[in-house]
């Protein structure tokens, strides 16, 4: 093989903590030019009791509680309140709003009730399809086209998920000081990977 | 004594004036280091060291208006809301980057040392000869032989973790134990050094790091949050490890907030006599006098400092009469190398998360009779690790089967990445911007450097020698990578005040004295006459104890 023809970018650098790894969240934050200021001032609500619930029901159909705690457990609406307050750009902070308004209206078209009302199997036949558009959509896309709102909150729920307490702690293992390092110990499936 | 006149004035409280201030204490000199921005003191102020996932506010995101304040740090990895106070304020602190030139600055007590990667190697001859046997630059003053028992002294006190290995150009440290391989990185480092017998060595990276207790402070607790500041002092730091020694001598005083605008030069005895200070504050300027001055504000800083005085006396500065003040600057390029996936080893994990890279592979090109079409070389830093949840699993949609997979460990990967040397380009250089000032309304530094022809070959064998090296070992879909490099990004900026066999082609001596006025001493990275390729901040230790050693022992017999 000729290894200056197969030289390849890649951005996430698997292993070694050494080697700075771009964090695994592709949109926002990324202060590509174009609005990079705060949105909307902190103690401000970004997004309404309802809009938080919303969200909530989303997280959950992506990770639903099983034998350990799921996304509303964890709360993940109001984390990605901030996260999207706080980090993205005006215009993701736009592409992700009218995302959830989408989300309400597909509902309607297709199961005349809004997202919240349906049932757990129609909500995951719903977003399923939204997730397999947006892998569609992002093998396709350009570099300067926007990324697709059901990528932004399919990441957004994981991160805020498996950052969470419950998600840290229950779906993953946690261990706040470890003490000692053993390199090579015996793993059984099943057994939960560590959190970080 | 006057309350403003002091034996020694350190410039700096990072690695190299923090050492500074410790050896000097040490010999019963009374010493103020001066530091630009506020205190940090140990343990105390280390807000974020002990905080849980879910107590960080935006969980690893980077928010817009970090983004906006940072648009340098941004560049890279390291910008994290966590340690924000640690980086310099770049609004405050511009300058100007005719190319591309990131610099990376901590402006507080400690400088660096709180947020640096721990790598420690020492040059060897190779380092310290290529010069002059390539007609590169100038050759070092200094040989192996000459700075070899002070990397001894200035490990035994630091405590570096690692492997001794007898290797013909990668000279052994004084080590504590190293800390241990994971099972990738053990079979990846037994099957290499059986294929490259006697050409190539996988090792332990070595690190400062403590794989036990040392010299009062504790062994590591394996957490990895090390560039939050370590409660239990278990890396090398100003604060864990140098500061708390010369404050124990009752010789030192620190002060935070103070910006050394220039060294005050005595025309009549060609000395310095002093240093001039900014208060970051208040804005007062006061004057410290001392007998000797070591100037270890790092690399730019220092040579800004140089370049602000005794113009008067020469146009371009304190040590500029050789006309190579402010150039030949230089670093480490690096972000390439490859990566792989290690398959059979799904019965494996670890528990706890060591602070760095597992193994580190020492130059091979260019030496042990290997000959390319580039001068000098890199050396690899790496390790091996299992995926966790931020690998996603795409396929798997959304739902109780992604949550279950990604519950799990995933698969093992292993990567190394390539440290490359830059050689020492003249034309590569640092200068007063005439328009542009800070905030204190100080002149601030142009940056014009690039990597050349040179560093462009060696970065195509970085990444292939890594993807050959990961198919040896029987890695699976192996994939190089080159995520781009702006210079100064290695955050091991080096040169500009070099030092040199004769003052018309250096600015330092053999014993880091500016030729132009020997009781100012720069012993940072300043210093560096060529960049070798592994980590500098060891020998930046070395070359500063050995400095105070001979800055000491002249002044007891009256030469300064």
């Amino acid at each position: 093989m000729d290894r200056r023809k197969a030289v390849q970018r890649v951005a996430l650098i698997l292993g070694g903590s050494v080697l700075a790894a771009e964090i695994f969240i592709q949109t926002g934050c990324k202060g590509g030019g174009g609005e990079r200021k705060i949105a909307v001032a902190p103690e401000q609500d970004f997004f309404t009791k309802n809009e938080i619930a919303f969200l909530n029901e989303v997280g959950e159909t992506i990770i639903p509680r099983t034998d350990t705690p799921g996304a509303k457990d964890a709360r993940v609406g109001e984390v990605i309140e901030i996260l999207v307050r706080d980090c993205y750009s005006k215009s993701d902070q736009k592409i992700f709003r009218d995302g959830m308004k989408m989300i309400d209206k597909l509902s309607r078209v297709k199961y005349r009730a809004d997202f919240l009302k349906l049932q757990p199997a129609q909500r995951t036949e719903l977003l399923t399809g939204l997730d397999k558009e947006q892998r569609e959509y992002h093998e396709m896309k350009k570099a300067e086209d926007p990324v697709h709102f059901f990528r932004m909150m399919r990441e957004l729920v994981l991160l805020a998920f498996f950052t969470s307490e419950p998600g840290a702690s229950k779906a993953l293992r946690y261990v706040a000081v470890p003490g000692r390092f053993d390199p090579c110990m015996p793993y059984q499936p099943g057994e939960k990977a560590w959190a970080i | 004594m006057a309350d403003n006149t002091f034996d020694a004035i350190v410039v700096g409280s990072g690695i190299s004036g923090g050492w500074a201030a410790k050896e000097l204490t040490e010999k019963g000199l009374k010493t103020i280091m001066l530091e630009r921005g506020m205190d940090v003191r140990h343990i105390i102020d280390y807000k974020s060291a002990n905080l849980s996932p879910w107590q960080v506010p935006h969980r690893g995101m980077r928010t817009q208006k970090i983004l906006d304040d940072y648009p340098v740090l941004k560049r890279d990895s390291y910008l994290n809301e966590l340690n924000l106070e640690w980086w310099a304020n770049e609004k405050d602190c511009p300058y100007v980057e005719t190319k591309r030139f990131d610099w990376y600055r901590a402006y507080v007590v400690g400088g660096r040392s709180l947020l640096w990667g721990r790598h420690c190697y020492r040059h060897s001859d190779i380092d310290f000869e290529a010069n002059a046997k390539q007609g590169i630059g100038v050759d070092w003053p200094i040989r192996y032989k000459d700075i070899e028992p002070w990397y001894t002294h200035v490990e035994k006190f630091t405590g570096i973790q690692g492997k001794k290995e007898q290797w013909p150009v990668f000279p052994d440290s004084d080590m504590l134990p190293a800390m241990a391989m994971n099972c990738v990185e053990e079979d990846f480092t037994k099957t290499l050094n059986t294929k490259y017998k006697g050409k190539r060595l996988i090792t332990s990276g070595r690190t400062a790091n403590l794989s036990q207790a040392h010299n009062g402070r504790n062994a590591c607790q394996y957490r990895d949050k090390c560039v939050l500041g370590c409660p239990y002092g278990a890396y090398f730091s100003t604060q864990s490890a140098t500061l708390p020694a010369a404050v124990a001598t009752g010789n030192l005083t620190l002060r935070p907030f103070s910006i050394v605008t220039k060294i005050i030069y005595d025309e009549d005895s060609k000395k310095a006599k002093g240093v001039e200070v900014l208060d970051a504050k208040t804005n007062q300027t006061y004057e410290y006098f001392a007998k000797v001055v070591f100037l270890c504000a790092s690399t730019l800083n220092s040579t800004w400092v140089l370049m602000n005085s005794a113009t008067d006396v020469w146009p371009g500065g304190l040590g500029s009469s050789s006309n190579e003040l402010g150039h030949n600057l230089m670093d480490h390029h690096f972000r390439c190398g490859a990566k792989g996936e290690a398959e059979g080893y799904e019965d494996k994990y670890y528990y706890g998360r060591r602070p760095m890279g597992g193994i580190y592979i020492p130059r091979f090109r260019n030496v042990l009779g290997d000959k390319r079409d580039y001068l000098r070389g890199f050396g690899y830093q790496g390790g091996a690790s299992r995926q966790n949840w931020k690998r996603d699993v795409a396929e798997l949609g959304i739902g109780e089967d992604l949550k279950n997979a990604l519950s799990d460990p995933g698969p093992w990967g292993m990567g190394i990445g390539a440290f490359g040397e830059i050689l020492p380009y003249h034309e590569n250089k640092i200068l007063l911007d005439k328009d542009k000032k800070d905030k204190w309304g100080l002149p601030v530094l142009n940056i014009d450097a690039e990597i050349k022809e040179n560093e462009i070959k060696m970065r195509t064998d970085m990444m292939a020698d890594a993807a050959e090296m990961l198919e040896v070992a029987g890695l699976k879909n192996v994939k190089t990578f080159d995520s781009g490099y702006g210079f100064g990004q290695g955050i091991h900026e080096m040169g500009t005040a070099r030092m040199g066999r004769y003052p018309k082609t250096s600015v330092l001596n053999a014993n880091n004295q500016v030729w132009d006025c020997n009781n100012v001493f720069v012993t940072d990275g300043a210093c560096m006459t060529s960049g070798s390729c592994v980590n500098p901040s060891l020998t930046y230790m070395a070359l500063t104890a050995r400095a105070v050693d001979f800055a000491v022992s002249e002044l007891k017999k009256g030469h300064l």
